[in-house]
């Protein structure tokens, strides 16, 4: 046995540095938020290639569309992203009621736009605690999940259910907002105003999360471009770009809200693009609460469909849409569709073609995480192995949403 | 000069028609004409609306309509989408590109669409073009089995083992659905 040199006495230059390769796997066993595995090459502590082995949570949304009925799809395509589902909802049938030629009354505008804004804290806040517990920061988790609580309540209240909602319906909401639930709201962002500065406290300045996030997984703006970044990640790199500002749907046309840019593209910026992205959904819901107009929250066409019984029972003592015998299997015009909305994660594309029967012919639904796929292969590339994790999280990449 | 305004009157109303026309024309189809008549290959550009619109061009020209369209602002794929039309036995195959350096173009999805036939399902990769086609052309090679020509990393994506050479996106893949049965009291 040769005796090891001891280190502690021995300069720098003495040292061998012996390289050492291999490959790692990260997951499949639920990483962080969903299964997915990621196949890490690397040379000493350096990522070489960072492969994401994605398709555990695979639904196949896109299949199955060509076997359901417009309306049964409607809980198919929220599956993927369930915390965020109120977009995905509208997203679908944004594109189905362009097919349509349906006209969307305002109040459900002002609804959708409600909805999805609460839906986006949720997520948001979701996304932080899932970055917290990779950087080993658990009261960030279970402060974020705490949090998320109070909005997913009051999503509770307005639709029925915590998360796959099935909100939006062609032509509308199935909901009407009451006195009740705007309270509820009006607490809420009174309570997620003053956790704001805690937040900030325990974790946005902290300088453990400072030292994890700081300069790490930086992208800058072309790179954004070139690989499709989308939401969060986008504006954290400088780039301007929000649907709800280029091409808006439901109400945000008539509302009044910033959206934050950060030059740096590091992972701290796209935290901090979340945060003030809550503080804006806040400002929003606050507008939609006072502005909100009277009137029907579904359109006429189907409105006139529900027998008037059922109306009185339902919608009039309740505020509760009743579905009419219409959507059981309607039969949309031939045609084809692309909406586009600004779900949490970021921009959410559907591509619908109907051939005119009850069931689309082709349904393509690209989800901000499918997009995020490229950029977090690209972006791992030359990072700390350490490092892997806060990128991952910052990225907010949710493998279910990805995989659809 | 006593003959040139008699010659003008019927010229000035056109021009000033032209002008308001042409800024009636959305830049998204001013721009796309341009690139039309710049490109000298046959191209089939639809404006369907300010925010939509739709070229349609033959495989051998894509690569080329893809580099112009790049030229003029559009920098990211959104989605890469194939449609299989069994009667046909043809494969329709759409790009929706976009931008996000150039506010108008932002506002606008424009659809590149072509067509492959079942015999030969192969197109250039635009992956040399757009980096951000990396996903779709990866995900549409496995659920059709049309081979992009270029790809850097052309493997299944989402699917198990068992799907190689399996293409299930394609019409000929049938879903077994069950029924649904409801006990009735008699």
């Amino acid at each position: 046995m040769t005796a090891q040199p001891n280190v502690f006495t021995m300069d720098a230059t003495q040292i061998d540095i012996v390289p050492i390769e291999g490959e790692l796997n990260v997951g499949p066993q639920h990483p962080g938020s969903g299964h997915l595995r990621i196949y890490v090459k690397l040379n000493g502590d350096i990522i070489e290639k960072a492969e994401l082995d994605v398709g555990y949570v695979h639904r196949s949304v896109e299949k199955l569309a060509e076997v359901r009925n417009y309306m049964h799809l409607i809980p198919l395509v929220e599956r993927p992203a369930i915390l965020d589902s109120i977009h995905m909802n509208l997203g679908y049938i944004l594109a189905l009621e362009k097919i349509m030629g349906v006209d969307v009354p305002d109040r459900a505008q002002y609804l959708r736009s409600l909805a999805a804004e609460i839906n986006r804290i949720a997520s948001h806040l979701y996304g932080t605690g899932i970055l917290a517990v990779f950087l080993g920061h658990s009261t960030g988790f279970m402060w974020g999940f705490g949090d998320r609580e109070v909005w997913v309540e009051v999503l509770q209240a307005l639709t029925g259910a915590r998360v796959t909602n099935s909100y939006i319906i062609p032509g509308g909401v199935r909901r009407d907002l009451t006195p009740t639930i705007k309270e509820m709201i009006e607490k809420a962002i009174r309570y997620q105003r003053k956790r704001i500065p805690e937040w900030k406290r325990i974790f946005l300045n902290n300088p453990n999360i400072r030292a994890r996030l700081e300069n790490v997984g930086v992208m800058s703006k072309e790179q954004a471009i070139a690989w499709g970044a989308v939401g969060p990640n986008l504006r954290g790199s400088g780039v301007y770009y929000d649907v709800r500002k280029f091409e808006p749907y439901a109400a945000y046309d008539r509302l009044d809200f910033e959206i934050p840019v950060y030059k740096e593209g590091d992972a701290y910026a796209r935290v901090h693009v979340r945060f003030n992205e809550i503080e804006e959904s806040m400002k929003i819901i606050e507008q939609i609460i006072k502005e909100i107009p009277q009137g029907n929250i579904l359109s006429d066409r189907f409105f006139k469909q529900i027998p008037p019984t059922r109306l009185k029972k339902h919608y009039e003592t309740h505020g509760k849409i009743v579905f009419p015998g219409y959507y059981a299997s309607f039969r949309p015009p031939k045609g084809e569709a692309i909406s586009r909305v600004e779900a949490a994660r970021g921009e959410l594309v559907y591509y619908l073609n109907s051939d005119g029967s009850p069931k689309p012919y082709r349904l393509r639904m690209v989800t901000p995480s499918y997009r995020t796929i490229y950029v977090f292969e690209q972006l791992a590339k030359g990072a700390r192995y350490a490092d892997l994790v806060a990128i991952y999280g910052s990225l907010d990449y949710f493998p279910p949403e990805a995989d659809r | 000069m006593s003959a040139q305004p008699e010659a003008k009157p019927p010229q000035v109303p056109q021009q000033q028609a032209q002008q308001a026309q042409q800024k009636q024309e959305s830049s998204l189809s001013r721009k796309l004409n341009e690139m039309k008549t710049r490109l000298n290959v046959p191209v089939n550009v639809k404006v369907e609306s300010e925010r939509r619109a739709t070229i349609e061009v033959d495989k051998s020209n894509l690569l080329a309509v893809a580099m112009a369209l790049r030229s003029i602002g559009f920098d990211h794929v959104k989605t890469v989408t194939a449609i299989d039309y069994p009667e046909t036995e043809t494969f329709e195959v759409l790009y929706h590109v976009s931008s996000y350096t150039d506010f108008e173009l932002a506002k606008t999805i424009v659809t590149l669409r072509t067509k492959v036939s079942y015999k030969d399902p192969t197109l250039p990769s635009l992956h040399p073009v757009w980096e951000s086609a990396w996903t779709g052309e990866r995900e549409t090679y496995e659920m059709f089995g049309i081979r992009f020509e270029g790809h850097p990393d052309l493997r299944r994506l989402f699917l198990d083992e068992d799907f190689e050479g399996v293409y299930p996106m394609r019409k000929s893949y049938k879903v077994k659905t069950e029924g649904l049965f409801v006990d009735r009291p008699a």
